[in-house]
């Protein structure tokens, strides 16, 4: 089959500098649009008796025709010899720019488009920008509406002298510089003899001159797994590990290693449907692999090439965010960070700049980040993340962050920071700074009961009986005269009662909560248990550090959800038998016997 | 697909499964709707491809009663043969009252307004009984789950329609259903809106950014099965979108297979025509099909 190659390209600019009528131009100049659109639209202008212009061939939306502005990013099609294009229409308003991130994030070129007339505006600039920032490297600048201005050579060149100044202090090198009439036709299929001394590109060449990104499967593997299948009901016993290659190859053989959980396997075979069998999976391929060896992950989690290069794991980084809010980005407040598919909660830790996009002046001592700014910060995640600086692998380098159910800001890795300060060791430094200590001491508690306190986590997947069994304990371990409590509370139940609606906000405050809950009880000299589904390693971390100095025992139900070194004690799925009660009440007898030298 | 350079097809396929693959990890209550049309089959065909060769969710088909038959035999023809955990809605109500088009009670729009946008609504929200297929008897029975869906896939293309080119791969709606042109969510680097508060649900549009020429070149390289309808029987006519037997037309064409239609749309006679030409709603308003859209219909 012949397929030809195909492009996103973005029109940007500022409101009202012809965006749509460049398009509506190139579209019926090209020969692209289909016959009956040219005549509906035509058709509605004589109905309301308005004289036809190609930007109504885009403004399609009854809404936004009333405004006569772009309001979203309209999308369009044209052909040339060399390629299919997909042209993105971006609106020009400044109340629209999250439409017009949308656009520009999903082409690979942008057309930039300046008013002749009016000359450079502030979002010709804030868009330039916006490109650099997207890491939009092909761009060309078209001043338009020439026929205002009576096709004046000068006035295109004190336009093109002063913007490529601009986009050099941006990093940005426009491919060409196109005078053009988007409205009169001139420069856009054919140079115009209106214009004899441009002798650049016409827009249509100037669209074929863009270069296409090569692939990148040289460089590391990047495989973000987004989910793992079983479908076990229909069948179907194979783990598949999902996601989109990022970057790089994967084969049959290869040595894997997620992160940030830091598991390691073997790829057993690539898996597909309606395909030949495969032994390699490239960049750009929604695929999906299977593991010889059987190992507890998470979607969210990178898989890289043990002999390659991995990502950096930090809750540390340093970046750089544009802010689309309708509330400000401040301190204090947590938020959700989307990274290829991880999900961790994040706080804004200090703000190094901020950047005026329009002016290109920036503010080191500004207190918050409001909407339509770019600045530098650094952000701590309350978990762990994998990922790469954008100079490396810009698909794992870069984020968004949510904000109440919204995409609110968007930004690029600059560096991680390693350092020892987290959040939640300042808070645990300051909470046992203020306690006020009970005058009876712990040994002295576990004297008197018989046994030490301690905090039990049970531990599994979501089915693995683990509630039935902790009961079971709790009755034994409390008839035999122990101080024992399970907390019944599930994630679910708590994670509702905290509210904020979003999943992985809620199971980050639960699994603090229970820390926080476990201190208490266990300094009290009881013995709690607790079951929490799914735990991962720096979860159970986070329970351990909160829970200290007391003892924390974990008790794996069924399958390992991690590594042997954190897990106390493992035991069967209580459905498979009885046994495991007794073996959790004999290690706890064991375990919890109050040290000699007090029991005088 | 074990090759290095992707093609088109290849992008926009990987594209679409990885849209599938979020939607899927995101949305407890997750639906797609199946029209039986071309598109919709492709979507049925790529979340094969998504989940490899499995459809864990429920099709969901709004049947107003005025659909070709051979489009009801063929749905049930592939959700027996696929295993398909099929559901449908209908507008039970208009059609015992008889207030629709082809009864003569009402206008076009007004008629795809009560039977399908309105079935719709009621069918996602469970509002409505929905008929689920029970694979045991064959037979479809009142569906016992009635909890709305909050996912709803959905397989409109950005070409097809002025009002399409403006949407989201995932997009968020109201109580209402209702949509909110000039406030959609931020896309960027492939992350999309999956958080929402309660009561207000999504559609996610995996197949955006295909053509029509696209879906048939799909077709052919995947040879997916595609009702007849589309095909010259030979009597010089197919249909190129399929609708309501009242208000689809079919259109002069002999093109009798997968690889005729491709070459008709590439270089032959429909290169340059819109392809719901045939679609008598769209036409009774300056934007039909728009107003259509913002009550809900796909």
């Amino acid at each position: 089959m012949n397929e030809k190659e195909q492009m996103n390209v973005v029109i940007v600019g500022h409101v009202d500098h012809g965006k749509s009528t460049l398009i509506g131009r190139l579209l019926a100049d090209t020969g692209s649009l289909p016959e009956g659109k040219l005549d509906q639209v035509k058709d509605m202008c004589k109905r309301n008796a308005k004289p036809f212009e190609y930007a109504f061939l885009l403004d399609a939306l009854k809404d936004e025709q009333a405004q006569g502005i772009t309001i979203d990013t309209a999308r369009s099609f044209f052909k040339s010899e060399k390629r299919d294009y997909i042209i993105i229409d971006a609106p020009g308003h400044i109340e629209f720019l999250k439409n017009m991130v949308t656009g520009a994030a999903r082409a690979e070129a942008a057309m930039l488009v300046i008013d002749a007339n009016e000359g450079i505006q502030e979002n010709s600039k804030r868009h330039g920008y916006i490109m650099s920032f997207l890491g939009i490297k092909n761009v060309t600048v078209c001043v338009n509406k020439m026929d205002l201005v009576d096709y004046d050579e000068k006035t295109f060149n004190d336009i093109h002298l002063e913007y490529t100044k601009f986009l050099k202090e941006i990093n940005l090198v426009p491919q060409h510089f196109i005078p053009i009439s988007a409205r009169e036709g001139d420069n856009i299929v054919h140079l115009s003899e209106k214009m004899p001394w441009y002798k650049g590109l016409s827009i249509l060449e100037a669209f074929d001159d863009f270069k296409k990104k090569a692939p990148k499967s040289e460089l590391d593997l990047r495989f973000p797994i987004q989910d793992i299948y079983k479908f076990t009901e229909q069948g179907d016993d194979r783990r598949i590990f999902a996601g989109r290659i990022e970057s790089g190859s994967v084969k049959v053989g290869d040595e894997v290693v997620f992160l940030p959980s830091n598991k390691r396997s073997r790829v057993k075979s690539i898996e597909g449907f309606n395909l030949p069998e495969q032994t390699e999976a490239f960049v750009g391929q929604s695929t999906g692999i299977t593991l010889e060896t059987q190992i507890y992950v998470k979607p969210g989690d990178i898989v890289s090439i043990a002999s390659q290069r991995q990502p950096h794991v930090s809750s540390k980084l340093k970046v750089n965010l544009f802010w689309m809010g309708k509330q400000p980005f401040i301190k204090g407040r947590n938020y959700k960070i989307k990274l290829a598919s991880q999900k961790v909660p994040v706080v804004l830790s200090q703000i190094n700049s901020v950047l005026d996009a329009s002016e290109l002046s920036s503010m080191s001592n500004k207190p918050q980040v409001d909407r339509h700014d770019v600045a530098e910060c650094v952000l701590e995640t309350l978990k762990p993340l994998a990922f790469d600086e954008i100079s490396a692998i810009s698909e794992t380098g870069r984020f968004v962050i949510v904000d109440n159910y919204e995409i609110a800001g968007g930004g690029i890795i600059l560096a991680p920071v390693f350092e020892e300060a987290s959040a939640l060791k300042e808070h645990i430094h300051a909470r046992e700074h203020n306690w006020l200590r009970s005058e009876i001491s712990s040994s002295q508690r576990a004297e008197k009961q018989g046994h030490k306190s301690a905090f039990v986590v049970l531990t599994g997947s979501v089915d693995s009986g683990k509630i039935d069994l902790a009961r079971a304990l709790e009755s034994q371990l409390f008839s035999s005269g122990q101080q024992v409590y399970y907390m019944g509370l599930s994630s679910d139940l708590m994670a509702t009662q905290i509210g904020t609606g979003d999943r992985t906000l809620n199971r980050v405050r639960h699994i603090y909560q229970l820390g926080e809950m476990a201190h208490m009880m266990t300094n009290s000299g009881m013995i709690l248990l607790a079951t929490v589904s799914d735990l991962d390693a720096y979860e159970l971390d986070i329970l351990k550090q909160l829970n200290r100095p007391n003892m924390t025992i974990v008790v794996n139900v069924g399958e390992k959800m991690f590594s042997d070194e954190r897990i106390d004690l493992q035991v069967q799925d209580p459905k498979s038998g009885p046994e495991s009660v007794q073996e959790i009440v004999k290690y706890l007898t064991d375990s919890l016997t109050p040290d000699p030298e007090f029991s005088i | 697909m074990s090759k290095q350079t992707m093609t088109k097809l290849d992008e926009i396929e990987a594209q679409s499964i990885f849209i599938f693959r979020e939607a899927y990890r995101e949305f407890k209550n997750l639906a797609m709707l199946w029209s039986i049309g071309k598109d919709s089959t492709v979507l049925l065909w790529l979340a094969r491809k998504a989940f490899f060769g499995h459809v864990p969710f429920p099709l969901v088909h709004i049947d107003t009663s005025y659909k070709i038959p051979a489009m009801i035999e063929y749905r049930d023809k592939l959700a027996k043969e696929w295993k398909l955990n099929m559901v449908y809605g209908q507008n039970k109500q208009a059609l015992k009252d008889k207030q629709t088009y082809p009864d003569g009670a009402i206008d076009r729009i007004s008629c795809c307004k009560a039977l399908k946008s309105e079935a719709l609504k009621h069918t996602l929200a469970g509002s409505w009984p929905r008929f689920r297929l029970n694979h045991e008897i064959g037979e479809y029975e009142v569906d016992t789950n009635t909890e709305p869906y909050t996912g709803v896939i959905v397989g409109v293309r950005a070409d097809e329609e002025g009002s399409r080119s403006k949407e989201r791969y995932f997009s968020p709606r109201d109580r209402n259903n209702d949509w909110d042109v000039g406030d959609q969510p931020p896309e960027l680097w492939n992350q999309f809106k999956t958080d929402f508060a309660p009561g207000t649900h999504l559609r996610i549009h995996p197949l955006l950014d295909w053509t029509e020429l696209n879906i048939w070149e799909y077709i052919e390289r995947e040879n997916i099965p595609i009702i007849d309808l589309y095909f010259d029987q030979g009597e010089g006519t197919r249909y190129r979108s399929l609708g309501c037997m009242p208000c689809t037309l079919p259109v002069e064409s002999t093109a009798k297979n997968v690889p005729e239609i491709v070459e008709e749309l590439r270089s032959g006679k429909f290169k340059n025509i819109a392809e719901r030409s045939g679609r008598a709603q769209d036409k009774e308003d300056g934007g039909g099909l728009e107003t259509l859209r913002v009550d809900g219909y796909m």
